[in-house]
């Protein structure tokens, strides 16, 4: 059943650029809004527009039943969660598909398995993919978590398998501090979660994070390549390119490959994206979770094969088999994302909501700047920072880099305070220009950097109280 | 004495209390010192502690527990 009518559960860049989508497949769209969102562009764009209640996101863009009514109110045939709110929410997903409409997206059971860390780990074990080596499940014993560390090698990291967010790691780098910080570990665990079950993983030190993206249709997957997105600031991408700059042939292969197999094992369906990390010394890469939506960075997959993932993520949710084999699936030169933000790099990433008011976009071959921006537009402060992405695309990285640098230097947003000044700092690095990074590279980068990123960048728009 | 406001610092969220299944920071009537924290603003999913700004005693709060407010909004009148 070809899709005729397309709600958007989503607000921001996404919607826009899933609005685009639709509009090229001659898909009418359905925008739901936040009160905070009632001036977006996406609402602009849309075809129908339906009000789903207060700014606050647990009111509006996460209220299941206000946009199960919408969709159904306004004769929509599928729901497309975009990413963050309801896109992995499987409890959503099968009310969307009880309702008889279509989720554009996984099947529940594949966003269940995959939101499973235990289960995912199972599952990737099974299908040949390695995984950071540690242990299965929890370890109640300081025996059993030695015997453990003793075949996985040092340094670990003890985990409380309760915790989450970073809270109750420690890194043991010898046998001796393990012995120490074990029984620690396990009364800390205990007193601040009530649980002292322990999980202990082998410590990739200086890993890159690389993900491969994959397209099923519930029976075939293919991959479309890997990303790399090892620029983070507090585990939130900031740079994302394609191809990686750090994969052999040969490795990239494997990797590719192992995706697959996870994905054809789960029979996955849609656009969905397996993040690895990544030793460059070793050539070892070990998966970590898979995201069973679209990402934000989808963009520089695009640029460089040619796909549309979005376009085809409809297609198959509409019930089309994969249009494209595996062999017609080809890397093309390199594309580079930044993210560009609300926030003032300077000022330790200050939110920085308020009204844009002037924008300038840079143009030309190969550039694209997906975004929610328009001269005049408030930003709320309601949802996250991410204002839009500036993507390029050239021949090779340094012409990328080059490309990219020009890019910025176009882009105005003015009335607030954006990420522009960061990735401008880091296009002109030396380690950034050779690649040369990793998942813990950009935080201390940024402490020393942090004076260059101050630049004669409009005034905030955020009042202070008087 | 005299009444104040306290205005929010930012646009955003306001929150009475450290995380859902915790007591509010501060009830009308408390008396409190400058320093202490009377709640939460969530910009862009960073949240910011908002402080009473004075030492004095809370007559009533102006905003309820996860209201959408604008920077410079009175959230609560305080007697100093």
């Amino acid at each position: 059943m070809a899709i005729k009518k397309l709600l958007i559960a989503n607000r921001g860049e996404i919607a826009v650029r899933i609005i685009r989508a639709a509009r090229d497949l001659g898909i009418a769209t359905v925008q739901v809004y936040s009160k905070a969102d009632k001036d977006s562009l996406a609402v602009r764009l849309a075809d129908e527009t339906v009000d789903i209640g207060p700014p606050q996101a647990s009111k509006s863009y996460l209220n299941q039943a206000t946009i199960l009514a919408a969709a159904q109110g306004a004769g929509a045939d599928a729901i497309h969660p975009g990413y963050g709110f309801l896109a992995e929410n499987a409890e959503f997903a099968a009310a969307v598909e009880a309702a008889g409409l279509i989720f554009v997206g996984p099947t529940a059971q594949s966003i269940r398995l995959m939101g499973d860390k235990v289960a995912a780990r199972e599952a990737a074990a099974s299908a040949g993919v390695p995984t950071v080596p540690g242990s299965q499940g929890r370890l109640e014993s300081a025996d059993a978590a030695f015997a453990l560390v003793e075949k996985t090698g040092f340094p670990v990291m003890i985990k409380a398998a309760a915790g989450g967010g970073g809270r109750g790691i420690r890194i043991a780098r010898s046998a001796e501090e393990f012995h120490h910080l074990m029984p620690q570990a396990q009364a800390e665990a205990l007193a601040a979660f009530g649980d002292g079950g322990l999980y202990v993983e082998k410590l990739i030190e200086g890993a890159r994070h690389i993900e491969v993206q994959v397209l099923g249709d519930g029976r075939d997957v293919i991959h479309c390549f890997e990303r790399e997105c090892s620029l983070q600031r507090r585990r939130q991408k900031v740079w994302e390119e394609a191809p990686s700059p750090s994969l052999t042939h040969a490795v990239r292969e494997k990797l590719c490959t192992s995706a697959v197999a996870l994905a054809k094992a789960v029979n996955y369906r849609g656009a969905g994206t397996l993040e690895y990390l990544y030793d460059d010394r070793t050539g070892d890469f070990y998966f970590l979770e898979m995201n069973t939506r679209i990402q934000v960075e989808h963009p520089v997959t695009e640029m460089v094969t040619g796909i549309d993932l979005v376009h085809e993520m409809i297609r198959i949710a509409g019930g089309e088999p994969l249009r494209i084999r595996q062999n017609e699936v080809r890397v093309s030169g390199h594309s580079i994302e930044v993210r560009i933000n609300a926030e003032d790099p300077a000022r330790n990433f200050l939110p920085n909501p308020g009204t844009v008011s002037a924008l300038s976009v840079p143009g030309g071959d190969g550039v694209r700047f997906d975004s929610m921006l328009y001269a005049g537009y408030t930003v709320p402060p309601f949802y996250d920072s991410l204002l839009g992405k500036l993507i390029v695309h050239d021949k090779d990285r340094p012409s990328a880099m080059r490309k990219l640098e020009r890019a910025l230097a176009e882009l105005s947003v003015e009335g607030i305070f954006t990420t522009k000044p960061l990735h401008q700092a880091l296009a002109r690095d030396a380690d950034v220009k050779a690649g040369r990074f990793h998942t813990a590279w950009l935080e201390p980068w940024l402490e020393s950097h942090a004076a260059g990123l101050a630049t004669a960048q409009p005034l905030s728009a955020v009042k202070v109280a008087p | 004495m005299a009444t104040q406001q306290i205005f929010s610092p930012l646009p955003g969220i306001f929150y009475r209390k450290p995380s859902p299944d915790k007591p509010f920071y501060k009830n009308d009537g408390d008396v409190v010192t400058e320093s202490d924290t009377i709640g939460l603003i969530e910009v862009m999913k960073s949240f910011n502690e908002v402080k009473a700004g004075a030492a004095g005693k809370i007559v009533r709060f102006l905003a309820e527990n996860e209201d959408a407010v604008m920077a410079g909004q009175p959230i609560a009148e305080i007697d100093v």
